[in-house]
């Protein structure tokens, strides 16, 4: 799974005007949950460089198939059959191995399976939302599941939430900790969305927007989206005169 | 002009949304069967050395209401200080204990539990001693991009009092909110998003 040496240079800086901000009224919920004082910027130590190891012997078979991980036997849930793969890279540019990637979505209809979901939209009994894989050496993952629906949410009269599906990543550092959403090429939801409007770059919103990959679909069963996903990246330790760590 | 530095830039950040736990804690909202166990629920098994401890708290939003639908994600070192990961340098960490938990708060409190145990210190960048302490990464609804902090330990003065890390916190009144209180095993640590008990949050 890891056939390098593992590295334990700092991460680079993270770019908190590329990032959505804390305080964001427009996305209301944001508001009294938003931090107001300045946040303490501390060099990476050890406590930040490492995290914990999740290995492809936890992931069960049917882990990265949203379609059938929730079906009874001989069913499959209801929707657009989608695969969905790409590659967890880091800044420079390189994979990152070993990642454990989540991810969580609404039905085909825009319900989600959870105790505080209030939408009129019926449940699918076929389909239960979550998936997780691992990535390969080269940083790549692939899962199949349903396209998810929009659907309504609670912030203006009026609001929509564009088709998505929820990202959870760890790599290899606890400081690479990152949750985020994947958007579908050409939703005319997702300039109108308060939560995509968080992020300020319109070249940063771009880069959670899937694209449609022909070359990677299923002829007569799956289309396929293609979606990478960056971390952090390392600084070099080769150079440095301190002994890591100490 | 120069030749590019061709660096990617991290993928923007999204909130976790208030239905974070179909996706990390799938059996805590009743999706069963897809998952064993949810990730991270428990951190010690018989053999794990260490004081065992319990971790508890909430996270409260600027009007003084508990979240009851955050996620909490925590990392710590082993007995001895050292962490259970490939980019730990300086020795190998207890088999027995992973250092990483997951937690949601309750939907009816907003109270989270970690059962773990004490850790040890581990080293500053530049060599001197941090005091014992537990990373902690936040997410929920309305939370734009996850949050971290450290719990330090109460009964640990001594070292708090040497931490570099606590040194840095230029307002002295404010490292308090760092600082979980202990009566018996357990540790309690409210983390406060706003308000003239704002927790000290870090860019790390
Ligand atoms: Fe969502």
């Amino acid at each position: 799974m890891r056939n390098t040496l593992a590295e334990t240079g700092a991460f680079f800086p993270r770019d908190r005007s590329w990032h959505p901000k804390a305080f964001t009224p427009d996305y209301k919920t944001s508001v009294l949950r938003s931090p107001q004082k300045a946040l303490l910027s501390l060099s990476n130590t050890v406590s930040e460089i490492t995290g914990p190891v999740f290995g492809h012997d936890m992931l069960g078979e049917m882990d990265d198939d949203l379609i059938y991980n929730y079906a009874k036997p001989g069913e499959s849930a209801i929707g657009e059959r989608i695969v969905v793969h790409g590659r967890v890279l880091d800044e420079r540019g390189r994979g990152v191995s070993g990642a454990l990637v989540e991810f969580w979505q609404a039905n085909a209809a825009g319900r989600y399976r959870h105790k505080k979901e209030t939408y009129l939209a019926p449940l699918d009994p076929n389909f239960g939302g979550c998936g997780r894989t691992i990535t390969d050496d080269d940083g790549s993952y692939a899962f199949r599941t349903i396209k998810p629906g929009p659907y309504p949410w609670p912030n203006g009269v009026n609001d929509w939430r564009p088709a998505h599906i929820h990202f959870s990543i760890f790599g290899h550092g606890f400081a690479q900790r990152l949750i985020t959403q994947m958007y579908f090429e050409g939703d005319p939801l997702i300039p109108i969305c308060p939560i995509v409007n968080t992020i300020g770059d319109p070249e940063a919103i771009s880069r959670l927007t899937a694209p449609l990959d022909m070359n990677n679909t299923i002829p007569m069963d799956s289309r396929a989206f293609k979606f990478d996903i960056v971390l952090r990246g390392r600084r070099s330790t080769m150079f440095e005169n301190r002994k890591e760590g100490n | 002009m120069a030749q590019a530095l061709n660096m990617l830039k991290e993928s923007a950040s999204q909130t976790a949304g208030p239905y974070v736990h179909i996706g990390c804690t799938p059996n805590f909202t009743g999706i069963e069967g897809v998952y064993d166990e949810d990730l991270g629920k428990v951190m010690v098994n018989d053999d794990t050395l260490g004081e065992r401890i319990t971790i508890t708290g909430r996270v409260i939003d600027g009007s003084g209401t508990p979240l009851k639908d955050a996620l909490l994600e925590i990392w710590q070192a082993d007995h001895k200080g050292l962490y259970n990961s490939p980019a730990e340098t300086r020795g190998l960490a207890d088999p027995n204990f992973k250092g990483w938990g997951r937690q949601p708060t309750d939907m009816t409190t907003g109270v989270f539990t970690f059962e773990t145990i004490k850790p040890g210190r581990v080293p500053f960048v530049d060599g001197r001693m941090q005091a014992p302490h537990v990373t902690f990464w936040i997410v929920a609804r309305g939370i734009n991009l996850g949050l971290n902090t450290r719990m330090y330990f109460g009964d640990e003065e001594e070292a708090n009092a040497e931490d570099p890390v606590l040194a840095r916190v230029e307002h002295r009144v404010r490292v308090p909110t760092l600082i979980a209180g202990r009566e018996g095993n357990t540790y309690t640590f409210d983390i406060n998003l706003q308000g003239p008990n704002e927790t000290v949050f870090f860019d790390i």
